[in-house]
């Protein structure tokens, strides 16, 4: 639970010193609870209240890294319940799992599978992150497979296994790679502990009861393994394992049980891919830190990339785009220009049909502060005036001999006034971006 | 030391809607379906009772689609020729809990069919089927009101949920849904003022809130889904809290919004990297009906069998408890 400014100012020395910069004691206590300032500045303050507010400071949620500095997957650090109270942090990680009983050619025909699924939307690149090695055979069957893998991808590696000498060995040939180890209950968490430890690896925590977890995450701290992740078993009905994700992330956030405040994790079990993509789909929504998969289609990856993609996007900051002229194919001075906003959504969503279309096209994009064509209108950001004064800065009467241009369907009502103020002629495109094509072939 | 729960005490339920009329109530449905009537978020039933499942009701169209991909239309057939043959389709074969009759031939920029007709397509449908029936126009204001009325009356009894009303376009429909029994969709643009608003005007005219379901206006995934997902989750939140004016039940268009996606329609000659086109338009459109399922969905309207029968069996997993 967060300290507030009164909270914080009871462990201050409540002299009023002005050291700190701050014209008394309570304003520097109300400055250091929107952690605005930090508590560095008072140079009197007690050791009580440096360990109190230190503890403040750490994240309900800790953060977990997975990986090597080049393909690290950060995940927890979460601080809201409901992504409108403030925004999700670090999207959920998401991996497959390969079996070691798999031969080795098939592995790399997998991996060479997995390391074309990212694709390109909205102006962002999606990509998977993680590769789950799962032990089903023997310690040195799996610690080949890790060797096999490890000198084929680069991405995160989960180490599937109860062996504790296959894990050593594994985590020998991965030695900086900081892979997760997969899982310690209440029987192997001495000596996954350790081996995590000695590895500077984060830890899975697989605990047989509800009961028994502050248990483990407890111990394992005390082993001297701070980076925890917590597994829930899917093998549960899917309402209890919503139920209990919901519950650990209100445990962390709304309680601050440091016991239970890490990312949790999602192991799918084998089910038809179809199936196993729309449960996926509920933990990307109820606070999955990690999901392993073991479908890798490129629909149901495509799907499940794109709802962690709408999941985690910052609420208060629509994805926007750069606001001016952009050519799109190769133009000249008689292509159409047409206009748009600058919310990422729209712009990629029109400029996907301009260039189905096959027609050299302008697209002007006008800073509508990342809203939609509608919305924006609404809202007065997407007015004549804004269009107008966006055309003369854009540069577009150099590059063009016309003076057409086209505008979405939905704002047509604007059509006279712009054309007032813009000296432009205003042509009225079609409402959804769907028409575009057709709209662009009838034009030459 | 054990875990002790964090459990959310709410003051407030959801509204119970009910569409449908059997004989013994003046319809001629065979059975009704109730939504809504929830005491907690979705699926934590250890914080209040569910009493009502989410329900899926099928899509159809008065007119052949012209614009819907050949995975969608394949998986239906001939049928869709024909919303009767289509509605007995999607009862039978289906099994869907509700059909939705969208007239989208009434539209003025399509076919303007004429009301006659319009109203002979909802009298043959609902004489066909035994389940439930959702009504939508086409969505252009004036020609709903000319059309919507009279079908509303000629259904008369029978407890249908029709719409759609907005903020400056509820009053003929709402008085139509009143002298005639039926139940009304409030549409508003991702904009949870206006959803209360226009339920507080639509109560203002006497038609009690139980008969009211919010249309969130919800976008495909991948097409702003998170916007109607967040003010999903805020009007459920308050509604729980207490606020009467949000605690409908929510109706979420999906499979209109998903097969419009790129995704859903694309073929895997034009995106070979996006996979096989059947299994990637079936899932976009369960998954977008997935994860507003997670938000508090208590109605999704969607198109494709397979999406449809997907969504139930999770529907059923999750309701398991």
């Amino acid at each position: 639970m967060a300290l507030s400014g009164l909270d914080i100012y009871k462990l201050l020395p409540k002299t009023n010193c002005r050291e700190c910069g701050f014209p008394t004691c309570l304003a520097f206590a109300l400055s250091l609870a929107k952690k605005a300032v930090s508590l560095e500045k008072c140079p009197y303050v007690s050791k009580e209240a440096k360990q109190a507010l230190d503890a403040q400071s750490q994240p309900p949620i800790r953060l977990a890294l997975i990986g090597d500095e080049k393909n690290k997957s950060e995940i927890g650090n979460e601080t809201v319940m409901f992504r409108h109270e403030e925004k999700f942090h670090h999207p959920a990680a998401l991996g497959f799992i390969i079996e070691d009983s798999l031969l080795d050619t098939e592995i790399k025909e997998r991996l060479l599978k997995i390391g074309k699924l990212h694709f390109e939307r909205v102006g962002q690149h999606l990509k998977t992150d993680l590769i789950a090695i799962k032990q089903t055979k023997d310690t040195q069957r799996f610690i080949d497979v890790v060797t096999l893998i490890s000198g084929l991808t680069s991405v995160g590696i989960v180490l599937m296994s109860q062996d504790t000498k296959a894990l050593a060995g594994a985590l020998k040939i991965l030695a900086g790679k900081r892979p997760l180890v997969y899982a310690a209950n209440s029987q192997t968490i001495a000596d996954l502990s350790a081996l995590a430890k000695e590895n500077a690896s984060p830890l899975a925590i697989k605990a047989e009861s509800w009961d028994t977890l502050p248990e483990l995450t407890k111990k394992a701290n005390e082993l001297g393994v701070l980076d925890l992740v917590i597994d829930v078993d899917t093998k549960n009905q899917q309402a209890k394992v919503i139920a209990e994700m919901t519950q650990l992330r209100r445990l962390a956030l709304k309680k601050a049980n440091r016991a239970v405040g890490y990312p949790l994790m999602c192991v799918m079990d084998k089910l038809a891919s179809q199936a196993e993509v729309i449960r996926a789909g509920d933990y990307i929504a109820k606070y999955a830190g990690i999901i392993l998969l073991n479908t890798f289609e490129e629909w149901a990856v495509l799907a499940l990339l794109t709802l962690r993609q709408n999941i985690y996007t910052d609420p208060q900051k629509p994805l926007q785009i750069e606001s001016k002229l952009y050519a799109i194919g190769n133009t000249t001075e008689n292509s159409p220009a047409l206009v748009t906003t600058n919310f990422s959504l729209t712009y990629y969503t029109v400029l996907g049909e301009v260039e189905a279309s096959k027609v050299p096209t302008y697209i002007l994009s006008v800073n509508t502060e990342g809203m939609s064509v509608l919305t924006a209108w609404a809202a007065e950001k997407f007015t004549p005036e804004k269009i107008a004064e966006s055309l003369k800065k854009s540069g577009v009467e150099e590059k063009l001999k016309h003076r057409n241009l086209i505008i979405p369907g939905y704002v047509a009502v604007m059509s006279g006034d712009l054309e007032e103020k813009s000296g432009w002629k205003i042509v009225v495109g079609p409402k959804e971006a769907a028409g575009i094509p057709t709209f662009l072939k009838n034009l030459s | 030391m054990a875990l002790e729960l964090v459990k959310e005490k709410w003051s407030n339920a959801v509204s119970t809607l009910t569409i449908g009329a059997i004989k013994e109530e003046g319809g001629t449905r065979q059975k009704v379906v109730q939504c809504g009537g929830e005491e907690s978020l979705p699926f934590l039933f250890s914080e209040g009772k569910i009493p009502h499942r989410p329900v899926i009701a099928m899509e159809i169209l008065d007119t052949p689609p012209d614009d819907w991909p050949l995975t969608l239309t394949s998986a239906l057939g001939s049928a869709i020729k024909n919303p009767v043959e289509w509605a007995i389709k999607c009862e039978k074969e289906f099994k869907a809990d509700l059909l939705c009759l969208r007239l989208a031939g009434a539209h003025p920029d399509a076919q303007n069919k004429p009301v006659d007709h319009l109203v002979k397509v909802v009298i043959d449908v609902l004489k066909v089927t035994t389940i439930p029936l959702i009504l939508v126009g086409c969505g252009e204001d004036k020609r709903d009101n000319e059309v919507l009325p009279r079908c509303s009356q000629a259904a008369k009894g029978e407890k249908i949920l029709i719409g759609e009303v907005v903020q400056d376009n509820y009053k003929t429909l709402t008085a139509s849904v009143l002298a005639d029994g039926h139940s009304i969709i409030a549409q508003s643009p991702i904009d949870i003022n206006i959803a209360k608003q226009l339920n507080i005007l639509i109560t203002d005219m006497s038609l009690p809130h139980e008969r009211i379901a919010i249309n969130p206006t919800v976008g495909a995934l991948g097409y702003g889904l998170e916007y109607a997902y967040s003010i999903m989750e805020r009007a459920r939140l308050a509604a729980l809290s207490g606020d009467k004016m949000l605690a409908m039940p929510f109706i979420c268009f999906v499979g209109y919004e998903a097969w419009r996606a790129k995704e859903a329609k694309a073929l895997v000659s034009e995106f070979p990297s996006w996979g096989a086109e059947l299994d990637r338009g079936v899932t976009w459109e369960a998954l977008t009906a997935t994860a507003f399922l997670q938000s508090g969905a208590n109605i999704m309207v969607m198109r494709h069998p397979k999406s449809a029968e997907l969504v139930r069996n999770h529907i059923d997993e999750l309701m398991r408890g």
